[in-house]
């Protein structure tokens, strides 16, 4: 683990593998107390630290203890319609069938490993590794609420309408982003997804 | 009559802002808020508002109200003339404007953006807790327009005095150790040796600058990682910029370095073409 400076009251840390990520947002979210947590890809950001010192000395000592099941985050269907304008590229990138790439992506267990780019938009990993896809060369100019695409190692669905340049394979109705509820963001770091196709 | 003020000339951008809406930075939310914080808490404070009530900041080219009921607000920030139905009114008092009233707050006479308080504050329904305007997620408010109604809360009364800061930008930030200094050749000691001027596409995202551009000492992508107010980001071209309250929470970019929270507001007053240092402070 790497604790790299952020200006006055923030400390960001990087950690060797991304697996521990959402282990150390859920102990910091439990043991410090800080303004804002932000997980990311390979870091997580404490922000607005009430105690830098104290939160030094607890990343120092913290060792990431994984896997017992109350550590992993809650699970979320998202019925989807495979019929993305990318699908068949991605199939053709993977050398697979439609229908194959459909049973690869809908089979794997996702979580949400960071939320960013726009309110509710999560990135989720689940995906093996040699299935990344590039990114758009040129984004699209709008992508609906609902669109769920691929980049890099990454599943993510757009929460509202806007440009984006992932790679499409289908859509799903769920609400993703609602300011007016409770939990205004259907997926949250740390949740386990479930991408269930829908036909018909 | 109820207790609003109706807009009459929006000015080129005006928006609702208040302290924010931090806490949310995990769901991707910025944390907006007003950009020039001291000036904002001085126009509450003038009025006797609640520290974190919600008021006008204006863009630039002022704006123009009228009061539909007696009401009292204060002008703080960018200088600028206050009329009150064409007639000269204080910039950094408290102003009774009685029912009917037409408050015009002229454009910045220098710095960018002026803060219009009104007692009681300005009663929109909040988001996410904050009646902010976030101009990168469009949460919050949209931007004033003209004809538009806008409520105000129960005033409190002033506070018998308080000093107005007539507060001048000397362009010189200082700036902290970011986490990826030495993605940058020669770090953040590059940005104090150099001088830069504000790009003319700064907003509340983000204070962009111009000037020689930094080399990038490694190449390769940085994967996405959570963003501080303030940090100072380096995207491919070279050119710095400073992340303001509407910045994302997340970015690809190498950090090199973070602007201390008390230069900040000269951030949201600095005009493009205006030269912009950079201190190094320890962090």
């Amino acid at each position: 683990m790497q604790v790299l400076p952020a200006g006055p009251d923030a400390l960001l840390v990087e950690l060797p593998l991304p697996a521990e990520v959402p282990l150390l947002y859920a102990d910091v979210c439990r043991d410090l107390t800080c303004a804002d947590l932000v997980p990311g890809a390979r870091t997580l950001l404490l922000d607005g630290v009430a105690d830098l010192d104290a939160a030094r000395d607890y990343l120092a000592a913290w060792v990431p203890a994984g896997g017992s099941a109350d550590r992993v985050g809650p699970v979320v269907e998202l019925p989807t319609t495979y019929d993305g304008a990318d699908l068949d590229d991605v199939a053709r990138r993977w050398g697979m069938t439609r229908a194959e790439a459909v049973a690869t992506h809908s089979g794997a267990e996702h979580t949400v490993a960071f939320v960013g780019f726009a309110p509710g938009f999560a990135y989720c990993t689940g995906l093996p590794p040699e299935l990344s896809v590039a990114r758009l060369d040129r984004p699209r100019a709008r992508v609906p609420a609902g669109a769920v695409g691929l980049a890099g190692e990454y599943t993510g669905v757009y929460p509202t309408a806007s440009p984006g340049g992932w790679r499409l394979v289908g859509r799903t109705e769920a609400r993703l982003w609602d300011a007016d509820r409770d939990e205004p963001a259907l997926l949250t770091p740390g949740t386990r997804v479930r991408f269930v196709e829908v036909t018909g | 009559m109820s207790r609003a003020l109706t807009v009459l000339d929006a000015g080129p951008l005006t928006t609702v802002q208040d302290g924010g809406r931090r806490g949310y930075a995990h769901l991707g939310v910025p944390r907006s808020g007003w950009l020039d914080a001291p000036a904002a808490r001085l126009a509450n404070r003038l009025v006797g508002n609640v520290a974190g009530a919600a008021l006008a900041e204006t863009t630039v080219g002022g704006v123009t109200f009228r009061a539909e009921a007696a009401l009292t607000v204060a002008v703080t920030g960018a200088e600028a003339d206050v009329l009150v139905d064409g007639r000269g009114a204080a910039w950094g008092e408290p102003i009774s404007l009685p029912a009917g009233a037409v408050l015009r707050v002229g454009p910045a006479r220098r710095g960018v953006r002026s803060y219009v308080a009104v007692a009681g504050g300005l009663d929109v329904p909040p988001v996410l807790g904050s009646r902010s305007t976030d101009r990168l997620s469009g949460l919050g408010p949209p931007p004033l327009a003209d004809g538009q109604v806008l409520p105000v809360g129960p005033g409190r009364r002033p506070h018998p005095l308080d000093v107005p800061r007539v507060a001048v930008t000397d362009g010189v930030l200082r700036v902290a150790e970011g986490p990826r200094e030495d993605w940058v050749r020669g770090g953040a000691r590059r940005l104090v040796e150099n001088a830069w001027t504000v790009a003319p596409d700064s907003d509340r995202v983000a204070l962009r600058l111009a000037g020689p551009p930094l080399d990038r000492a490694r190449s390769g992508e940085l994967p996405s990682e959570g963003l501080v107010l303030g940090a100072v980001q380096v995207p491919p071209d070279g050119q710095p910029l400073v992340f303001l309250a509407d910045h994302p929470t997340t970015g690809g970019y190498p950090v090199i370095g973070v602007v201390a929270l008390d230069d900040l507001w000269q951030c949201a007053q600095l005009r493009p073409g205006e030269s912009v240092g950079f201190r190094h402070v320890a962090g």
